[in-house]
């Protein structure tokens, strides 16, 4: 008797707090949004937009062999789908500019007397450097390049040349990895959890500081008092900037020390992307302070923020793989332009000239973000 | 407008969500004055406080605070104000000295160290200094609040409940230094729902549903009720309360102690009614001035037949 009396009391008691969490759920409407949101958002990001074999990747071309066969042969390129020639050139120097700024991921150099050599079968080189700082979005397009120089000129050379240029083995292929030769998976990987990291921690933290005043209702006798929304903002961001560099210190001492990262640019210089970077994240977080109701929410928000920065940015997979549609939300991303800068600085060597087009689109990010942030912070209780 | 009025508004109004809160609140306080805000709870008592002080942006209605425009000038108020809100709100994780200091910078007040030293000592929170304020009991925590407000030495303190749950101890040291600070010249306005603590204000309002239905000193809102009250002692009073509360004539009777406060606000009628009873031997009959809780009973009744 008692046992069953303690049985029906365990049900009653059950769906008294189940249904009071259901209540609270369907009360809590961006708790319920972000329930449906984050799986569609994950589904969209990785059913349509990831692609780990990218094709297009743009391609410089410097040319200065006019000549039937290396038309051939840069049409063979294009037909294989995995490059795009974006720019054909004379100059070398324009060509290194545009590998390292990142414009182009490929620079096919073909030499002159190429035509001449070929129906010598002196065996001319075509040199292909890669932007392998990320070995995974150039790997497959390497290998679908070694295939297409035995094959794209057989046609051309078919009847008395090829028997002459050697068949199959007509032009000598060289392949020059750079900025990565070996293909180290960490070298792209560590400097852009460097990013990752920070995008995660400084919007969260941000985020969470200033809902933190409104939950625990310190919001209402800050208000009260002669302090502007720019103080408020400022004072809360500087701390996080100072935590924000000494993250940036450990993974680079931790890059360098035990992945053997190397550091070929000015690391003063990767300071300054640094600052813009986390500014421009400390940014987001106070936005989403301002429209998050509690500490929670806030969480969920920086979630929803990092999600896409993740996939989107370059980090996971190679940013040419993705859709137009999707590289121009990547764009837009502050995770996208510091990943570009970080492996530029240490992995290319890059200066000042070849971060700016990656500086320009964070500082602007950063702007907006703040207008918005400064548009909504509310001087009042209202 | 004269230097000796602290506030001065008119008409103020606010709506949340449709639900007008604050409707058409008109209020003078004199410089030096202890006015007291009372009203039962969702009264509006809180929203005319944060319309004073900047925090609200009224819908309707102006006026003048410490001399500035509520509405326009709310940077400058904020400056002269000392707003302790109903909850809580300094950080509880920081100590009682940080939170001085945190306050102290935001005000800009010179010599700072010192303020916050001298506010320490006179609180006599000095010991407790190195505590965190969220460690701090109710009593603590509600003096510390006031030496936060108070440590810019501003003209005008609006004090939002701040006795609400504080021991009677506490809340009497909390009232001797409230009218320390109104001696010093400081208009003080408080709100509370206590009734003894209105007893203590040199002038008061009445808030229900958003307005104000009276105010004056407290002998001035009891005579001006025009409501007559006798009070009973004796046996079987709890009988005797449901036997009079349909008569004609009577308002109210509440039980205080061990007697019945029985009032009306027609004398005449209240007295006619009452007759029959005052002879019988076995209770004792008194006439008295209406307690400032009769009046606000009362009104509060009489508004909501109004309204209904």
């Amino acid at each position: 008797m008692k046992r069953f009396s303690l049985s029906r009391f365990f049900w009653s008691r059950f769906i008294a707090v189940a249904l009071k969490e259901f209540i609270q759920m369907r009360r809590d409407r961006l708790t319920f949004a972000m329930m449906v949101g984050i799986p569609l958002m994950q589904l969209g990001l990785f059913g349509f937009a990831i692609n780990t074999d990218p094709k297009h990747l743009p391609t410089a071309v410097i040319n200065t062999d006019q000549s039937e066969f290396s038309r051939t042969f840069l049409a063979s390129l294009k037909n294989s789908g995995y490059f795009d020639l974006v720019r054909v050139t004379e100059s070398e120097a324009e060509a290194n500019q545009l590998i390292a700024s990142g414009a182009v991921q490929f620079v096919v150099n073909i030499p002159l007397g190429f035509s001449r050599d070929l129906l010598r079968a002196q065996h001319p080189t075509i040199l292909v450097e890669a932007d392998a700082s990320d070995p995974s979005a150039t790997s497959n397009a390497i290998a679908a390049l070694n295939e297409l120089a035995r094959s794209a000129l057989s046609h051309d050379l078919k009847g008395s040349a090829s028997v002459a240029a050697g068949g199959a083995n007509a032009i000598d292929l060289i392949i020059h990895r750079r900025y990565n030769p070996e293909g180290i998976t960490q070298y792209n990987i560590v400097p852009g959890l460097m990013g990752v990291i920070l995008t995660m921690t400084m919007i969260m933290m941000t985020g969470l500081a200033m809902t933190r005043e409104r939950e625990r209702g310190t919001m209402e006798h800050l208000l009260a008092m002669p302090v502007n929304p720019l103080e408020v903002m400022l004072g809360k961001i500087m701390p996080y900037i100072f935590v924000g560099y000494i993250q940036v210190l450990l993974t680079l001492l931790i890059s360098t020390q035990v992945f053997h990262v190397p550091i070929q640019g000015s690391l003063w210089l990767l300071l300054v992307c640094v600052l813009l970077f986390i500014a421009a994240n400390l940014s987001v977080g106070m936005l989403f302070s301002t429209i998050a109701r509690n500490q929670m929410q806030a969480m969920q928000m920086t979630f929803f923020f990092f999600l896409p920065s993740m996939l989107l940015s370059g980090f996971m997979f190679p940013f040419r793989g993705m859709p137009v549609w999707a590289q121009h939300l990547g764009e837009v991303l502050p995770l996208t332009h510091f990943l570009r800068l970080v492996r530029g600085i240490l992995l290319k060597g890059n200066g000042l000239m070849q971060t700016l087009p990656h500086l320009w689109p964070l500082l602007l990010f950063m702007l907006v973000v703040i207008a918005i942030g400064l548009k909504r912070f509310k001087r009042t209780l209202d | 407008m004269s230097m000796d009025v602290a506030i001065d508004v008119h008409g103020l109004t606010k709506s949340f969500d449709g639900k007008r809160v604050v409707n058409n609140l008109t209020l003078q306080v004199s410089r030096g004055e202890i006015f007291g805000f009372l009203g039962p709870n969702g009264s509006g008592k809180t929203t005319s406080i944060r319309m004073l002080c900047g925090l609200l942006i009224p819908d309707a209605g102006s006026g003048r605070c410490l001399d500035y425009d509520v509405i326009r000038e709310t940077a400058q108020i904020k400056r002269e104000i000392g707003y302790m809100t109903q909850r809580f709100s300094l950080y509880e994780d920081l100590s009682v000295r940080e939170n001085l200091d945190f306050v102290a910078r935001i005000y800009g007040v010179p010599n700072r160290a010192k303020v916050v030293a001298a506010a320490l000592e006179r609180l006599g929170l000095a010991h407790r200094r190195d505590q965190l304020a969220g460690t701090l009991s109710g009593g603590w925590k509600q003096r510390l609040a006031l030496a936060a407000t108070t440590l810019h030495n501003p003209k005008l303190l609006l004090l939002d409940e701040p006795t609400a749950g504080v021991d009677p101890k506490a809340r009497r040291d909390f009232w001797l230094a409230i009218h320390q600070l109104a001696a010093e010249g400081i208009t003080v306005l408080v709100s509370t729902h206590y009734m003894d603590e209105a007893e203590r204000c040199h002038r008061l309002a009445y808030l229900s549903y958003g307005q104000i239905l009276t105010q004056g000193t407290p002998s001035e809102v009891a005579a001006g009720s025009g409501l007559a009250t006798w009070i009973v002692t004796g046996t079987a009073l709890m009988q005797l309360a449901e036997t009079l509360q349909g008569l004609p004539g009577v308002a109210q009777v509440v039980p205080f102690g061990g007697a019945l406060h029985v009032s009306g606000s027609d004398t005449a009628q209240l007295d006619a009614a009452l007759e029959p009873f005052q002879s019988r031997s076995d209770l004792s009959w008194t006439r008295a001035e209406p307690s400032l809780e009769d009046v606000f009973i009362q009104l509060v009744s009489a508004a909501g037949e109004r309204a209904a």
